[in-house]
């Protein structure tokens, strides 16, 4: 079928395409590139050179960057494992649950964090621990974590639970099986793409997170992404350039790797 | 994002009917705790009066709200004028967010289409490549982007080096960078949603119109945009709803001249102002905005599946 006669196609289209593409990657694809520039000027190209990556790992600002690296890694890890772990009971309850009086505003309760604006949850967190008297530092980061986390691993994990028919985990209950075995033995494997999913959403949401941290962090405790901010609004540095391309080539691996496997999975 | 709208399913199964209160109340207790009520304290705290050095004193009043809307001199006692300060950098973050949603939804809407009409093998890997840029970390974008744009950045080399122009273009700090700044951060919110939508069409409406003697303009103007006009909405609701409020991007892009709610209501809590009841009153008219917003989005979307 020609261009000019199918009803699908339209000129110009596959250009914006393009362009859109083009715009999503220049400016990744640019910093990836200058962050292994010799030169300490950010203008100027003098040739290839991994001195930007030797700095971040010895240089003056190591130190901090280490810290914040683990802070950051490790808030990521138990918020995504916690969110994921009360997301999957929630998504039980309320897909599996029967209908009852509580579950919208369930389902409301869980999908708040994404309805109110980031800033707005920053504000009232940071309110919050003020007023209870929490003094603020990792554990504050990690509790807000926690909870924005949750509809993040959530929504996965229920459109999942909701394309698998509940007859499996009937016929294992005929067989004398009890309903915690049936959800073990049955529903939770069947279930494991949407959970992978959902932690690897709530991980990289949580790494990803800046305002929240930045209102209820403590003095002296910095995640990644406040350090980075911290250091940009003194001035872009080369240093800066090559810990981006890091964190980029990160997330690039481990949305490639969750591609793979839901891809495995759909095909099996 | 738009998980609000899909009542958790319509297969009704009560297979752990019995433990459903068990299960959610690790939820109930977490979200209840460390997100609804610190909202409420929020609430609260919009009406109290300020301290000076960032905390409140328990005091009833609208003194917050008041200052948002209303100048009444430097004593507090001159006739109350409208205050056009607050109301200006409110409007400029409509203006800037739905700026930055028009040019989402002029490049995101072909994209979209283009994906949606590509052979089902391929559509994957393209919502794929669409979707990359959006895992990687928002401050790091945002940094790249005023990497790319500075005035002596790789853009302007670029354009002098092939001489379409011969002295840099200065974009960052102004409007235009932010407008850039936050299509860059939320152009995939517009994609996804509108694809989806052109994904379910049925292409033989387009035949028809064709038959019936349409231009192609025309079917896309008259058939295919009303019959995605569910994905449209989502799509600039999910991308005007996160600028509105966004913090990076302005702080970054914009410079001190491009003031956006975001940095108002920061400023109250990190800067300098150290205005918290101010700052939660700012953020509950922010809040009230977005929430009008999204019940609008709701009530489209009914409305559209209740006409399907």
């Amino acid at each position: 079928m020609s261009a000019k006669t199918d009803v699908r196609t339209y000129t110009g289209f596959r250009f914006m395409t393009i362009l859109c593409l083009v715009v999503l990657y220049a400016p990744l694809i640019v910093v990836t590139v200058y962050s292994f520039n010799a030169s300490r000027s950010l203008t100027v190209w003098e040739g290839l050179s991994l001195r930007w990556y030797a700095e971040v790992f010895v240089g003056p600002e190591s130190a901090k960057f280490k810290q914040a690296a683990l802070n950051s890694f490790s808030i990521a890890l138990i918020a995504a494992t916690l969110a994921t772990a009360i997301a999957t009971a929630a998504a039980t309850a309320i897909v599996r649950g029967g209908k009852f009086r509580l579950r919208t505003p369930s389902l409301g309760l869980i999908t708040l964090p994404i309805m109110v604006p980031e800033i707005v949850l920053a504000v009232a967190t940071l309110i919050f621990f003020n007023s209870v008297g929490f003094t603020r530092g990792y554990m504050t980061i990690l509790v807000a974590h926690i909870a924005f986390c949750i509809p993040f691993a959530y929504l996965p994990i229920q459109a999942r639970m909701q394309g698998i028919e509940d007859t499996y985990e009937h016929a294992a209950m005929d067989l004398y099986a009890t309903r915690a075995q049936a959800f073990r033995r049955i529903l939770l494997p069947l279930m494991m793409p949407g959970i992978i999913s959902g932690f690897l959403l709530a991980f990289i949401v949580s790494l990803d997170d800046f305002i929240i941290t930045n209102f209820v962090k403590g003095a002296g405790v910095e995640t990644l992404p406040t350090a980075i901010f911290g250091s940009v609004k003194q001035g872009l540095k080369p240093n800066i350039m090559a810990i981006s391309t890091m964190l980029l080539g990160f997330s690039i691996v481990m949305v490639t790797l969750s591609y793979f496997a839901s891809k495995r999975n759909n095909t099996q | 994002m738009a998980g609000g709208a899909a009542p958790g399913g319509s297969t009704a199964s009560d297979t752990y009917a019995r433990a459903r209160h068990w299960l959610l109340m690790p939820s109930w207790a977490v979200l209840g705790v460390f997100v609804l009520a610190p909202v409420c304290v929020m609430v609260i705290y919009s009406f109290l009066t300020k301290e000076f050095r960032g905390g409140v004193i328990w005091d009833p009043t609208l003194a917050a709200y008041d200052q948002f809307f209303f100048d009444r001199g430097l004593f507090g006692d001159s006739d109350p004028k409208l205050q056009w300060t607050y109301i200006t950098i409110f409007w400029r973050s409509i203006w800037q967010a739905g700026l930055a949603t028009i040019l989402s939804l002029l490049i995101g809407f072909p994209t979209a289409y283009y994906i949606a009409t590509r052979p089902a093998k391929t559509r994957a890997l393209w919502v794929f490549l669409i979707t990359i840029p959006y895992w990687v970390n928002l401050l790091i974008r945002t940094v790249s982007m005023k990497f790319l744009l500075r005035d002596e950045g790789p853009l302007n080399d670029f354009l002098l080096n092939i001489g379409l122009i011969t002295e840099p273009l200065q974009i960052i700090n102004t409007n235009l960078a932010v407008q850039l700044g936050l299509f860059y951060s939320y152009l995939p919110f517009m994609v996804l949603p509108i694809y989806a939508a052109v994904e379910r069409y049925n292409f033989s409406m387009s035949e028809a119109a064709a038959d019936l003697y349409a231009t192609k303009w025309t079917t896309l103007r008259r058939i295919v945009l009303p019959a995605v006009r569910p994905g449209v909405i989502a799509g600039c609701i999910l991308v005007f709803v996160p600028s509105l409020g966004a913090f990076l991007a302005p702080d970054l892009l914009g410079g001190a001249k491009n003031f956006m709610i975001g940095s108002l209501i920061e400023e109250q809590f990190k800067g300098n102002a150290g205005n918290w009841p101010f700052g939660a009153a700012a953020s509950m008219i922010l809040l009230s905005m977005v929430l009008i917003l999204l019940m609008i989005f709701a009530h489209q979307q009914r409305r559209a599946e209740a006409s399907a």
